[in-house]
This record gives C-alpha cells, sequence and structure tokens, in this order.
C-alpha cells in the first residue's frame, strides 16, 4: 500500500474549500435562537450585581455589608478578596462586593445598603505627561537597547526627523459583558455558563479560589458575544459568581454593568512615543531613535515592539512605563501591534513628507528591511491599484484651497498566526452522517463552519451531513482563541481525524468490493476508483456496523496543514474637514495574505470586522479619564464613541491567495487586519491637511489643534 | 457619528416628549395602589402601580402573562419572564440598539420602555423572524452577507432592519447609513448589513 500523507487537496480538487459558504449558525444568530452566557435562564436564577470603586485611589476606612442581607430580595452577600477596612482600592472600577437577588432592582437595593466609606488618596491617570509621572514617582524605565551604531547611522542621513506620536488607551467593549450562570447541582458539580473565548482552559480556575476539584467545574459557551482577548480568565467576578451561587444554593447570573465592563474588564495600553527617524535622499532609512512610554495600569509596563515590521541597521530604544491608576490591562486583538505600527508607519510618513517624496516609494525603498520584501511589495501594489494611488497622490497640503481636504495613507503589519492546540474526536455514523466533538469556541469567525467544511471536502459530503458541537469543557481539550491560532488549530485536527476515518472506510470498501484502497477517492457523495463509481458514502458507512466508526484528531503538527506569518498591506483615502476637523473615509482598502483560504466569505468578515475596528480606533474610540477626579468618564456607549453604519465609507478587501499561498497551509486571520488601519488612517490625515495629527483617535478637535498649532 | 435625526429607536414617532408626558401621567396620579384586575385596565393610563402587579403582554401574536412591578422594563420581561432572549440588554444607557424589539410595528428599544407601558401593545421580537424553516428575508439576508460576527447584536439589528425597510422599502444607500444608526456592531458587520439593506431595498 502507498504511503497514506496528510495534507489538503490540491487546490484544484476543491469543491467546499476557497467557496463562499454561509455561516452554519447564522440564521440562529440572526433570530435570537443562539444562547449566550447571559440568555442562560434556568427558574431561581438570582441576578447579582456589584459595588466598585467610585475614586481613582482610596482606602476602604468602613465596610458593612450586613444591612444588604436585610434588603428584600437579597439571598447572598460576597465580598471580594481583601476588601477590608485599610484596603487600597487602585482605580475607578476596582471591585469591593457583589449581592444576589431575586430581581436585578433588589440586587441594586441590596449594593445601596451597604455602609461604605473611603479615605481619599492622590491618584495619577495622565498616561502622556512623563514629568507628572516623575513627580510622583510613578515612572518605571523599562529597557533600553541599541542595535548598530546609532551615531554612524544618523551621520550617514542626508534627512533627519524628530516627530511625537501617540495612541491612546481603548477597551473591549465586548457587548455582551464579561460574567457567567452558575449552577452547582446536588452532587456538588458546578456548571457555568462563561462567556469565555477558552472553553476547555476556564473549568481549572475555578479550583483553587473555590475549593473544589477541577474535574467538578463544567464550562460551557455555545456563544459568546465578542472577547477580542479579554475573555481568557474567569475573573475575580467569575469567583464570586460561583461562590455566591455555593452560598445560597441557587443559580446565580453575574454579569458587569456597562461602566464596569469598560473600566474593569480590560483594556489596550496606550502609547506614545517621541522618534527620530533618519534617511539618505533617496529614502533609505539609516537610523531610528525613539523613547516611548505608556501605562498599562498599576504593573506600570508598556509596549516593546517599536520599530515595528522594520528593523532599520542602526536603532536604539527605550522604554518607560507609567503606573497609573488605570484598570489593568488585557490582550487586545493583536496585542502592542496596532500601537506600534501608529508609532512607527506614522513616522515613516512623516519623514516621506520631510523628503519630499510619495511615501509609497519611501515604503517600497525599505521593504529590504522587513521579514518579506517580496510579499509586502506584492501587496503594495495590489492595494494601490484598488486605491488608485499613483492617479490619486499629492503632496501634503496640496490638496486644493476648499474647506474639505482630502489624503491618502499607507502602513503594513505582520502577524504570526500559528495553528495553536487542538484535539478532537470524529465520529461517522453508520448513516453517513459525521459528528465532531472539540472543546474549542467560536468568537465569531466562524469555528463551526470552518469546521464543518473540513469534513465535507474531506469526505465528499455535503455540510447538512456534518454536526459540529463545541464550547464545552466536556469535549477534547483545545487552546483558547488567542494569537489568530483556532482556524488554524481546529482545521489541523479536524482533518487529520477525518483523513484517519477516511483511510479506515477506503479499507473497508476496498475489501468490500475488491478494488485497491490506494485507487479511492471521496467525492460527490460517492466512493469512487479512479473515476468509477465503486459505492455511495452511505453504503460504504454501513459497512462499519451499529458503532460507526471514531477517530482522534490533534494538533498543532508539522504537516503542511498549517503555516504560520503573515502579511498586510493598508491603503486609504480620507477626507477632512478642516472648518470642523470630522474625518471621514472615502474608501479604504486592505490586502491580506492568510495561506489556504477554507472559506472567503468568513476570511472577508474578519477583514471588514477589522477595517471598522481601526476607524473606532483611529477616529472616535478612546478611554477618556477625567484628571481632576481620576474616574473614567466615558464608560458608556453613548460617550465612548464606535462608529455607527454611516460611518464607515467604501471597504475593499482583496484575499491575497496565489498558489503559493494555498499551498503553505493555513494561518490564523482574526489580528493582523486590525493593525496597520490606525497607521494608514492617520497617514491620510496628515496627507490631507499638511500637518501631523500626533494622537490617536483623531478626534474633531484634535484635527483643528494640529491646524491650530501650525499656523 | 451618524446624523440619526428621526430614526432613534423609539422609532420614527418616538419623542423624548412623549416619554416624558407618559411619566408624567403616572405621577400626577393620585391613585395609591391597584389590584391586579385593575392595573389590567388598559385604557387608564394614569395608575400609579405598587408591588407586584400581573399584566398581560401580546407578543408574537400570543397573550403573554408575567408579574411585574413598576420598574421591570419591557426587556426584563421579554428576557427573563418570556425566555425571549434575542434581545440583548447591554447593562447601559439604552443607546446601542441590541434590545431594539417591534412595538405597533415601531422599532424601539425594549430597555426605554417599562412593561407597563407596552400592555395592549403588539410587541414582536427576532424570534418571530422564524418559523420552522421559514425566515424573513432579512434574516436570510444578513446570513447571504455574513453580517453578522460574534452575533451578539445581531437580533437587535436584523429587527431594526426589518422595521426601516418596512418604512423605507426602496432605500438607497444614504438613507440606510442613515436610518440604521440606532444600533452598534462592535465586531464591524455593517458592511454586510448595509449591503443586505440595500439588496432588500432593491438597491443593489
Amino acid at each position: 500500500m502507498a504511503e497514506r500523507t496528510i495534507s489538503w487537496k490540491p487546490r484544484a480538487e476543491n469543491v467546499v474549500f476557497g467557496t463562499d459558504v454561509d455561516r452554519i449558525d447564522g440564521v440562529v444568530k440572526a433570530t435570537g435562537a443562539a444562547k449566550y452566557s447571559t440568555d442562560v435562564n434556568p427558574q431561581g436564577t438570582l441576578h447579582a450585581r456589584m459595588l466598585a470603586s467610585p475614586h481613582a485611589h482610596a482606602r476602604i476606612t468602613r465596610l458593612n455589608v450586613e444591612p444588604a442581607r436585610a434588603v428584600d430580595g437579597v439571598h447572598g452577600v460576597y465580598v471580594f478578596p481583601g476588601r477590608e477596612e485599610g484596603f487600597e482600592l487602585q482605580y475607578d472600577g476596582h471591585l469591593i462586593a457583589a449581592v444576589a437577588a431575586d430581581t436585578p432592582g433588589q440586587a441594586m437595593d441590596g449594593l445601596a445598603a451597604i455602609d461604605v466609606e473611603y479615605e481619599v488618596l492622590d491618584h495619577l491617570v495622565n498616561e502622556f505627561d512623563l514629568a507628572r509621572g516623575a513627580e510622583m514617582g510613578r515612572l518605571k524605565p523599562q529597557r533600553a537597547a541599541e542595535e548598530g551604531n546609532l551615531q554612524q547611522g544618523l551621520d550617514a542621513a542626508d534627512v533627519v526627523y524628530t516627530g511625537v506620536y501617540g495612541i491612546h488607551t481603548i477597551t473591549h467593549m465586548c457587548l455582551e459583558p464579561h460574567g457567567s450562570h452558575c449552577e452547582f447541582g446536588d452532587n456538588g458539580h458546578l456548571t457555568s455558563h462563561l462567556s469565555t473565548q477558552n472553553v476547555s482552559g476556564t473549568p481549572g480556575q475555578y479550583s483553587g479560589p473555590l475549593g473544589i476539584d477541577a474535574a467538578n467545574v463544567t464550562v460551557n459557551c455555545d456563544y459568546i458575544g465578542g472577547g477580542f482577548g479579554s475573555k481568557f480568565r474567569i475573573g475575580e467576578w467569575g469567583v464570586a459568581c460561583a461562590a455566591l451561587a455555593k452560598d445560597t444554593g441557587r443559580p446565580v447570573r453575574l454579569h458587569l454593568d456597562r461602566a464596569t465592563e469598560l473600566k474593569t474588564a480590560g483594556n489596550r495600553p496606550s502609547a506614545f512615543a517621541t522618534v527620530t527617524i533618519a534617511a539618505t535622499e533617496d529614502g533609505k532609512i539609516t537610523a531610528w531613535d525613539s523613547h516611548h512610554w505608556g501605562t498599562d495600569g498599576q504593573t506600570g509596563g508598556t509596549i516593546n515592539a517599536v520599530p515595528y515590521v522594520f528593523t532599520p541597521p542602526n536603532r536604539r530604544v527605550q522604554t518607560t512605563g507609567i503606573v497609573t491608576n488605570c484598570g489593568e490591562k488585557q490582550a487586545w486583538r493583536a496585542p502592542n501591534h496596532p500601537q506600534a505600527c501608529a508609532l512607527t508607519d506614522t513616522a515613516i510618513d512623516d519623514l516621506a513628507a520631510e523628503l519630499e517624496m510619495d511615501p509609497y516609494d519611501v515604503f517600497l525603498q525599505n521593504l529590504d528591511l522587513t521579514w518579506n520584501p517580496d510579499i509586502y511589495a506584492a501587496q503594495m501594489e495590489v492595494a494601490a491599484g484598488l486605491l488608485d494611488w499613483k492617479a490619486l497622490w499629492k503632496p501634503r497640503g496640496q490638496w486644493g484651497d476648499g474647506p474639505v481636504k482630502h489624503g491618502l495613507g499607507m502602513a503594513l503589519h505582520t502577524w504570526r498566526g500559528a495553528a495553536g492546540g487542538g484535539n478532537c474526536n470524529l465520529r461517522v455514523n453508520q448513516d453517513g452522517t459525521v459528528e465532531v466533538f472539540a472543546g474549542t469556541q467560536d468568537l465569531g469567525t466562524g469555528t463551526r463552519t470552518v469546521m464543518s467544511m473540513v469534513v465535507a471536502e474531506a469526505f465528499g459530503i455535503p455540510m447538512e451531513q456534518v454536526t459540529v458541537n463545541i464550547g464545552t469543557s466536556r469535549y477534547p481539550q483545545c487552546g483558547g482563541s488567542g494569537g489568530s491560532t483556532t482556524v488554524g488549530g481546529m482545521s489541523g485536527p479536524t482533518q487529520r481525524a477525518a483523513l484517519a476515518a477516511l483511510w479506515q472506510i477506503f479499507d473497508k470498501v476496498a475489501e468490500r468490493h475488491n478494488v485497491d484502497a490506494d485507487s479511492l477517492s471521496a467525492s460527490g457523495g460517492k466512493i469512487l476508483s479512479g473515476s468509477n463509481e465503486v459505492c455511495t458514502w452511505r453504503d460504504a458507512c454501513s459497512l462499519l456496523g451499529r458503532m460507526g466508526l471514531e477517530t482522534q484528531g490533534t494538533g498543532p503538527a508539522d504537516d503542511g496543514l498549517t503555516s504560520q506569518q503573515v502579511g498586510g498591506v493598508q491603503m486609504v483615502h480620507a477626507a477632512v474637514d478642516t472648518e470642523t476637523g470630522v474625518t471621514n473615509i472615502v474608501k479604504y482598502v486592505a490586502v491580506q495574505d492568510m495561506g489556504t483560504i477554507i472559506n472567503p466569505r468568513g476570511a472577508e468578515s474578519q477583514i471588514l470586522g477589522s477595517m471598522i475596528m481601526c476607524i473606532a480606533y483611529a477616529l472616535s474610540e478612546e478611554r477618556i479619564m477625567d484628571e481632576a477626579t481620576g474616574r473614567f468618564i466615558n464608560a458608556n456607549l453613548r460617550d465612548y464613541k464606535l462608529p455607527r453604519i454611516g460611518d464607515i465609507g467604501e471597504l475593499v478587501v482583496e484575499l491575497y491567495q496565489p498558489d503559493s499561498e494555498y499551498n503553505r497551509g493555513v494561518v490564523g486571520l482574526g489580528e493582523p487586519p486590525v493593525i496597520s488601519g490606525g497607521a494608514a488612517i492617520a497617514n491620510a490625515v496628515a496627507n490631507a491637511i499638511g500637518v501631523r495629527v500626533p494622537v490617536l483617535p483623531l478626534t474633531p478637535k484634535r484635527v483643528l489643534d494640529a491646524l491650530r498649532a501650525q499656523a | 457619528m451618524s446624523n440619526r435625526n428621526g430614526n432613534g429607536r423609539g422609532g420614527p414617532d418616538f419623542s423624548r416628549r412623549d416619554f416624558l408626558r407618559g411619566s408624567g401621567a403616572a405621577m400626577a396620579a393620585t391613585a395609591i395602589a391597584t389590584s391586579a384586575e385593575e392595573a389590567q385596565a388598559q385604557d387608564d393610563s394614569r395608575r400609579v402601580v405598587a408591588g407586584p402587579t400581573q399584566i398581560t403582554l401580546n407578543v408574537n401574536g400570543q397573550d403573554r402573562n408575567a408579574t411585574v412591578t413598576g420598574r421591570t422594563t419591557l426587556l426584563d420581561v421579554l428576557r427573563y419572564d418570556l425566555n425571549l432572549t434575542g434581545c440583548k440588554d447591554l447593562q447601559d444607557i439604552s443607546v446601542d440598539g441590541a434590545d431594539t424589539v417591534l412595538v405597533d410595528g415601531k422599532a424601539t428599544y425594549a430597555g426605554t420602555v417599562l412593561a407597563l407601558q407596552a400592555v395592549g401593545k403588539e410587541i414582536r421580537t427576532a424570534e418571530s423572524l422564524r418559523t420552522g424553516d421559514t425566515v424573513d428575508a432579512v434574516v436570510s439576508g444578513f446570513v447571504k452577507h455574513d453580517a453578522m460576527q460574534c452575533g451578539y447584536c445581531t437580533p437587535g439589528f436584523v429587527v431594526a432592519t426589518r422595521a426601516f425597510l418596512d418604512a423605507n422599502p426602496n432605500a438607497t444607500l444614504e438613507e440606510i447609513r442613515d436610518g440604521l444608526g440606532g444600533n452598534i456592531c462592535r465586531c464591524g458587520t455593517y458592511d454586510g448589513i448595509t449591503k443586505c439593506a440595500l439588496e432588500l431595498g432593491g438597491g443593489a
């Protein structure tokens, strides 16, 4: 028998892969039948609400929760660990206590009855002002590193440009707040319907804090209403929910209210930098010198991925973290990359303006400083064609005399996207139906659809015959959905399990029909020998007996099904009203590679969504901390400005997929396209109005301030 | 952000003034407490309800009973009493549209309506847009254009789109961009929603 090798089919033989497939749970989601953690509603469920610090920095001087217990409808009160008299609350939103009651209103009544007093302490929430941070002793030097010889690089340059850049903190703003519905069974078994991007990795997190065996915990998450990196841990509130369920003997639902969600559940740290960048007169970068700083809350760390994608030969980087009275960071879609890109590709754009060159040419000129010049050059050419860059581009400040100025900007990015860990069981039933079981989750990327497509392609059967079961820790262990690891992480194991099953089925068919097993293939609901039909898929499965057949798939594996590292280029045509400061996106192009594309429609959705997130953090979205009170003053959906449907302009997605991409295997896509849009939009605005607006988001006020400073 | 005049989730005819007028009437009433039977007298808007009260709501074509208090919202009843969880509670002031339902055909934020105010009105939720294998064209359009990712805002957006297209059957791109501005999506599915609405409006 010839050696059986694990691989995807040759591209030309695909029937399902590479075709636009509807999300298999689309109707369920669109009609409200999909049940999220917030929607789990057994009889007798208590509603929990939480008391959080109203101060940026304060000492608890009095805390008596007993009055809450006396409130009508209240069944349980939980005090977070250590919150007693003397405890120092570190930020607005720092959790103190939780109350569980029959109705949400009664839980709020319970919170109001808690007797709590604070001694207010000094605070720092300014993320930008290093002098203030130094004055308060809040600076933490992180790193100083030099590669090559900075001075030589500067000496070799014809042009040296220094600018200040920055990007403010944003939050995840998951529409489904963090939280869970917890219930203890009679046997002491905890079932948590948890909003998580880490189904297999969360049961153990209950064990220590609650003093129960990890084996006695089941986590379920059929659907999750947004995670973006912030839902890997159960959180202190997750422990509180389970503890209240244990204490009261009742099911308890605890999800963060919107303000607490924004203040406490995580954020993407800010980053600011002073950058000196130098180049020869033809645009070749010779040196980079940057000092960058920012805050991730109380730990005082900051990002460390600058300069981004480009590695100039002579460079020095210093970083300083600021310890602030702000909530704790969490991974946010492509952690550190959007900030690093917004500090790097803006400086390159300003360098181009200083050189009086088209930034396209400066980026092109320096691609040898990247990990893959060929892919970026090819993608830049495609993007420029779609945006009509060469015909439209004008130097800064030359876009006419009217109040509305147009401009073009570009930036590029990279991401690893290697396959994560995954295991699955695959069952082929005697009637030809197939079931897959895996303890993974669907963040919205279409995990079920992708796994179903893999099985349908491998067996040559319709997707309707495949059922994908995910979303519970009772199924085989899988990695969390972070780092763009899930589509690679789950398509690989699913294909391995499917091929293992298919080969066993081929052996049975070969024996029954007296044909060579190596000659067999499965397509169109049939088993073929060469081009001759041997039997139907169903007939073949009937040979499996009543038990059917079950196989396992694992991953990641080094067998060519998956790969890693992608590039991507984004270009933006923006229009800025210089009288109002309002920026509109005219056209926005994203070109992205991702190896083998399973479902182009799903891939396109991920990129479109990323582009809209880029528009959000580039133009309107930011955490606003009030310096006087230290409070997060826009912690609601009205004042935390996300784009609406009318704010996005024309979006163009190009899936970069030559055969060389198909042949290298699946690479994760969720994160890369959310990286370079911020810098590209900022560069388009600078090109339009002739001056750099240094800090994102480019709100009308910041645009007008930059114009005034220039005048 | 988008200009949303005339398309707030109270529906085209909803106004702050109407809302205040409704609250004022309740506050002006002098009766202290009513029995459950009296609370069901749907023609009397001048009443004050204290304590748990049983009401009947017409939801998705069926009369459904629920026990509410004065502060119970329509959203609370739909989600927690009737288990119609397609409308979502984002735990915020209602500006997001995830709680959109139809009240007498108008797209309405269910979190801004007290359950008592909804008595006597015809309420429809996202769940009503599917009967067995038959789904509303807006639902199929959302699926076709993959106008969803995590899906949490989706039922509210679907309902808002249904109401918008009922009122604007030949909507232009500009009308769609303006008219669907009452709902927020974090995953960024606006492009697919726009294409869906354009196609159903005959514009694509």
